[in-house]
């Protein structure tokens, strides 16, 4: 059986909010699935559905074929699950709390020792293997919680904001191990970071006020933005007001925008008309008028400028019909 | 049962790394003694039993009791630490009873730590050993009792402070339900059977009989029964607030 965990019509309300709304996926082993919103938008609540901790105002949850209402110690069994801050007894030491979740996880004792080198090894714990939980760093912490979300090799694992508090390196790590883990397990995690999706998710929902707005692969996301296939070009100035004339004599230039001027060169971004291949045509272009640039790149698309325009918009839809503009007065005024 | 005692050995444990099971302990030990010497004149009495060094466990575990048993639940859910626990493959029931068996286990080294008065009792006289450990025993259960339903009322909040005071609350009615004032309000009204049936319930007066080493298997089971459907509520309420 390869779908792992199944998410059917799934909400919650705490009195009159809904803070998940009918929410349906599932995730088959293999499968790294990220999980997007904004504050608020119901991703914890999801995650503390589909591991029993919270109880479902309607739908259902199953993992490896088993319902978490009716069967929620097999679930539980086949679950790792690192709750948001990474929340565990302080005045235990990583070494003790390991030890306590593999017995009550019912460890083999070849389990329990190839779980806990694993697990201590994978996430560098042993300089701190004997010291109090609570005297830890939050990256230290926050491992530990990785720790004993895998040490009994789970077949779900589900992560909510697993990197968080980690430094650049740390993170690194965290997504190597779940490149690693990712073929044997269906693994869910949450997070704001839009890099993080980028890097390790192999398939994104954005969840916005409780409701799923997108699912779809961080490739497919991209493809939404106003950015993707857009040209960027770096030139000097003189040659600006040419460059925009020729620009916009091209067929599927849907328009030019001025991005910034941090130093003497000027930064100006083309946009295709919906999602156009204008690379070649901007590059024969700027030869044929002699325009020299300083630099030239292609946009893949920007995630970060989808995950706003769904999570912002009410009941958003995707980018279509969205100024672009909007999107370049932002990024300008971030750089 | 594996699970419970895993939750139980991990929960005790927990209590030894915090500094506030040895003040505690002092406290328990100081005040058990203090009571015994200065307010029931131990050694004045000239008597060679404990009687009144048990009669003051009552109103000793009505505040001292709620003090161990705010944290079980109130602890968890204010550090986040109830989502990790509760979701291991464990039941909720065994979370509860293992959680409660530790707290009671804790109790009972408090109070075993109060040996050298028996031992003094031994030395200086020749009392009835029986009696001492019925009384014991009886101390123990009633401070399981006190303890279930501080531990019920702990699950309702995540504030430490409001757990021990509403268990508190909570211990008196069940402490005093047999003392006069209370009957006589009830007595006014009520039917006397209800009354009856009220006084019955008071830990008082079901620790009365073991504390002069009267063994009543009611007495046992009147304990036993408060801890039972005390953990049962403790259980409902915590799977309740799962739904909340």
């Amino acid at each position: 059986m390869n779908m792992l965990l199944e998410i059917n019509s799934l909400t919650k309300r705490f009195g009159p909010i809904t803070a998940v709304d009918n929410v349906s996926f599932s995730v088959e082993r293999g499968e790294v699935l990220g999980f997007l919103g904004p504050n608020g938008a119901g991703k914890s609540t999801t995650m503390k559905m589909a591991t029993g901790y919270l109880s479902p105002t309607a739908g259902d949850v199953k993992v490896c074929g088993y319902d978490v209402q009716s069967h929620p110690i097999e679930v539980k069994r086949r679950i790792g699950y690192l709750p948001e801050g990474a929340p565990l007894y302080g005045e235990m030491t990583p070494f003790s709390l390991l030890n306590f979740v593999s017995d009550i996880r019912k460890l083999s004792r070849e389990e329990r020792k190839h779980g806990m080198e694993h697990a201590i090894e994978s996430l560098h714990l042993q300089r701190v293997l004997h010291q109090p939980i609570e005297t830890l760093s939050k990256g230290y912490k926050r491992r530990v919680g990785l720790a004993q979300a895998i040490i009994h090799e789970p077949d779900v694992l589900v992560l909510d904001e697993p990197t968080d508090g980690l430094d650049p390196n740390q993170k690194h790590e965290v997504r190597e191990l779940l490149e690693r883990m990712a073929s044997t397990k269906a693994i869910i995690i949450s997070t704001h970071i839009l890099e993080e999706v980028d890097a390790v998710c192999s398939r994104a929902i954005i969840i916005s006020q409780g409701r799923i707005v997108a699912d779809k692969k961080p490739s497919e996301l991209e493809m939404e933005s106003v950015y993707h296939n857009a040209v960027g070009i770096r030139l000097l100035n003189e040659n600006v007001e040419k460059c925009i004339t020729v620009m916009n004599e091209i067929n599927e230039v849907l328009s030019v925008e001025h991005v910034d001027q941090s130093d003497e060169l000027i930064h100006l971004v083309v946009f295709p008309k919906k999602g156009a291949d204008i690379l070649t045509k901007v590059n024969s272009a700027l030869d044929e008028n002699k325009l020299k640039v300083a630099e030239m790149y292609l946009e893949k698309g920007r995630l970060e400028d989808v995950f706003r325009d769904l999570t912002l918009n009410e009941g958003g839809v995707g980018s279509k019909g969205v100024d672009p503009t909007s999107g370049v007065k932002e990024a300008a005024s971030h750089a | 049962m594996r699970n419970i005692y895993l939750i139980g050995s991990r929960e005790l444990a927990a209590y030894f790394t915090s500094p506030v099971a040895y003040v505690f302990i002092v406290i328990f030990l100081a005040l058990a003694g203090g009571l015994t010497f200065f307010f029931g004149n131990w050694l004045e009495r000239g008597q060679a039993d404990l009687q009144v060094f048990f009669v003051y466990h009552p109103y000793l575990y009505l505040f001292l009791i709620p003090a161990v048993g705010m944290r079980l639940w109130a602890e968890e859910r204010k550090s986040g630490t109830m989502e990790f626990l509760m979701t291991l493959p464990i039941s909720t029931g065994q979370a509860v009873i293992g959680k409660f068996i530790a707290a009671w286990i804790f109790a009972g080294i408090a109070l075993v730590l109060t040996f050298p008065i028996w031992v003094s009792v031994n030395y200086l006289g020749n009392p009835d050993n029986g009696i001492i450990i019925t009384a014991y025993v009886g101390s123990w259960l009633m401070a399981g009792g006190f303890l279930a339903l501080s531990s019920s009322v702990s699950a309702l909040t995540k504030n430490q402070v409001v757990a021990f005071v509403l268990a508190a609350v909570l211990c008196f009615v069940f402490l005093m339900s047999g003392v006069e004032i209370v009957q006589a309000f009830f007595r006014a009204w009520a039917p006397p059977k209800f009354v009856d049936a009220i006084a019955e319930l008071s830990f008082l007066t079901n620790f009365g009989d073991l504390s002069q080493g009267v063994i009543d298997i009611r007495d046992i089971l009147f304990f036993a029964s408060v801890i039972a459907v005390a953990l049962f509520i403790n259980t409902a309420i915590v799977e309740i607030k799962k739904s909340a």
